[in-house]
């Protein structure tokens, strides 16, 4: 009950030194708007990086090119062995009559040449295309599918490829260490805002231990202020990552650049990314009213 | 059984200067206590060690059973909830009205709504400020402001009173007034009160109990007496 009681003053304080104090709120509140509008858009530009990167590794195949005289028999064995490496998350068989035919459909030039192919003397090849699990592997595994009998080619794209997924885990690896800098950057400048506005508030400190007021009873309410602070700062870089990131949507038509890199839908994401600003918001300021004040429970 | 016990004292800051000599001193409850002396002479370090603002560099001092000395940090406000102390320069929260700033050390406490508004209007009546509860700190005489600060420091009923030079800022008169007050709250309510100060007109009109210092020593303590025998 005392408890309870002591709580609900806290929050009565915290609020009312809010606005008693309004031009030091505002300074806190400015500096941690500014700071998560940075870590809002960060942490937008991450997972977009994060979805089309994966979205691109997804379309990576390995496409497999068997000898000319393969049997039926000998194209189920292939088949078999294909499913059975690990690595191996899917594969379509396509036979040299409906390649050439796909093929002739792309163009005009290629049906004309192609037209004049029978079935015994096309000189494509059967194919397996196959889609691999990790990315990562996808040299070992085409290396391994090389080695396998009645196989001729393995192309998946060598070079390219594999420069592409290095650059890839590059810019993924940059993006996560920009929001973990920026969020811990944020962390410092808030504290160190919110360590102003209290100082100025030393007095106001000292004055409750000679009350005798606990440590605890003092800290509360400070704490409660931080998180005020904290929710009110996030109230715009919320609006801009709503209005925002909608209005980039749908500008683009979901794709920036080329069809190549396409957008997250803005919905549940900006609801998530509106989340995670929040939080973030209300635990620094938390923890910088409380950083800030134990400093000056010492006396 | 003495309220306050002082045995052995001394007192060094950290910067070389000695404030306090090898001091012994009871003080008992219910009694009104000028501790006098010149400035530098020690007695407002003798104050500062009763609340712990200070620590003493050896010796023990007990305030109402609680040994001042080895008090954690953190739980001082155990032995500031049994104080009141009233200072020279106020100190109210200049954010808070009149009411707000003696409700203060109720609801620090823990106190029900209803506990702290009786106690509080209770104070500010005492004091003879009961007229004033709405208005701010900035907008009193200093003489109203130290009757603010002495019902704060009053309101939970603490069993002793604290006062570092309460007059030092006031005219003659508002000073009189004060020690007035103060020895109207040490009759009515029983409250031990220690007051530190320099004005000697006041200790030679009240005639109470005197400690005197002279450079961080002991020189008189005297049941009943004024500034110069």
């Amino acid at each position: 009950m005392k408890l309870f009681r002591m709580l609900r003053r806290s929050i009565r304080d915290a609020f009312k030194s809010v606005f008693r104090n309004f031009s030091l709120s505002l300074a806190s509140i400015s500096c941690i708007t500014i700071t998560l509008i940075i870590v809002a858009i960060s942490i937008m530009v991450t997972f977009n990086v994060q979805e089309f990167t994966s979205e691109m590794e997804k379309d990576l195949t390995i496409v497999v090119f068997l000898d000319q005289d393969t049997t039926e028999e000998e194209i189920n064995d292939i088949r078999n062995s294909l499913e059975n490496m690990t690595n191996v998350e899917s594969i379509t068989y396509q036979n040299k009559d409906a390649i050439k035919e796909d093929m002739s459909k792309e163009s005009d030039v290629f049906e004309e040449v192609m037209s004049t192919w029978s079935e015994e003397d096309n000189p494509l090849k059967d194919t397996f295309q196959v889609k691999v699990k990790d990315v990562e592997k996808i040299s070992n595994t085409a290396k391994k599918i090389e080695r396998l009998d009645n196989v001729s080619t393995v192309k998946y794209g060598e070079g390219m490829v594999d420069n592409l997924i290095s650059a890839f885990e590059a810019a993924k690896n940059i993006s996560y260490g920009m929001v973990i800098a920026l969020v811990l950057v944020t962390v410092f400048l808030i504290i160190n805002t919110i360590k102003l506005t209290i100082f100025s508030r030393k007095r106001e400190i000292s004055i409750m231990r000679l009350v005798g007021a606990s440590n605890f009873t003092i800290k509360t309410p400070f704490i409660i202020e931080g998180m005020i602070l904290g929710l009110l700062g996030s109230i715009i870089p919320i609006l801009i990552v709503c209005f925002g990131y909608i209005a980039l949507y749908n500008h683009s038509n979901g794709y920036l650049y080329s069809r190549m890199i396409s957008l997250i839908e803005p919905e549940p994401f900006i609801y998530m990314v509106s989340g995670i600003v929040v939080v973030i918001g209300i635990i620094v300021g938390m923890i910088g009213s409380a950083s800030a004040v134990r400093k000056y429970l010492k006396i | 059984m003495d309220l306050i016990r002082v045995k052995n004292v001394n007192k060094q800051y950290k910067n070389g200067v000695t404030a306090i000599y090898d001091l012994s001193i009871n003080i008992k409850k219910g009694s009104f206590v000028f501790v006098i002396g010149g400035s530098g002479s020690g007695k407002s370090t003798f104050i500062k060690m009763l609340y712990r603002e200070e620590k003493p560099t050896s010796g023990e001092i007990i305030v109402g059973g609680i040994n001042v000395a080895k008090l954690r940090n953190s739980k001082v406000y155990k032995l500031r909830r049994k104080l009141g102390i009233v200072f020279q320069d106020y100190r109210l929260l200049p954010k808070l009205t009149v009411y707000e700033n003696v409700a203060f050390t109720m609801e620090s406490i823990g106190a029900t709504k209803a506990e702290t508004r009786k106690k509080t209007l209770k104070a500010l009546e005492l004091v003879g400020l009961k007229g004033k509860i709405h208005n701010y700190p900035d907008q009193l005489s200093g003489g109203e402001q130290q009757r603010v600060a002495i019902a704060r420091a009053i309101v939970n009923e603490p069993r002793i009173l604290l006062c570092d030079e309460p007059t030092g800022n006031l005219d003659p008169d508002r000073s009189m007034e004060i020690v007035k007050v103060l020895e109207e709250i040490n009759k009515t309510c029983g409250t031990t009160i220690i007051m530190a100060t320099h004005d000697k007109e006041i200790v030679n009109t009240m005639q109470k109990e005197i400690i005197l210092l002279k450079d961080g020593r002991l020189i008189k303590h005297l049941e009943k007496g004024g500034y110069e025998e």
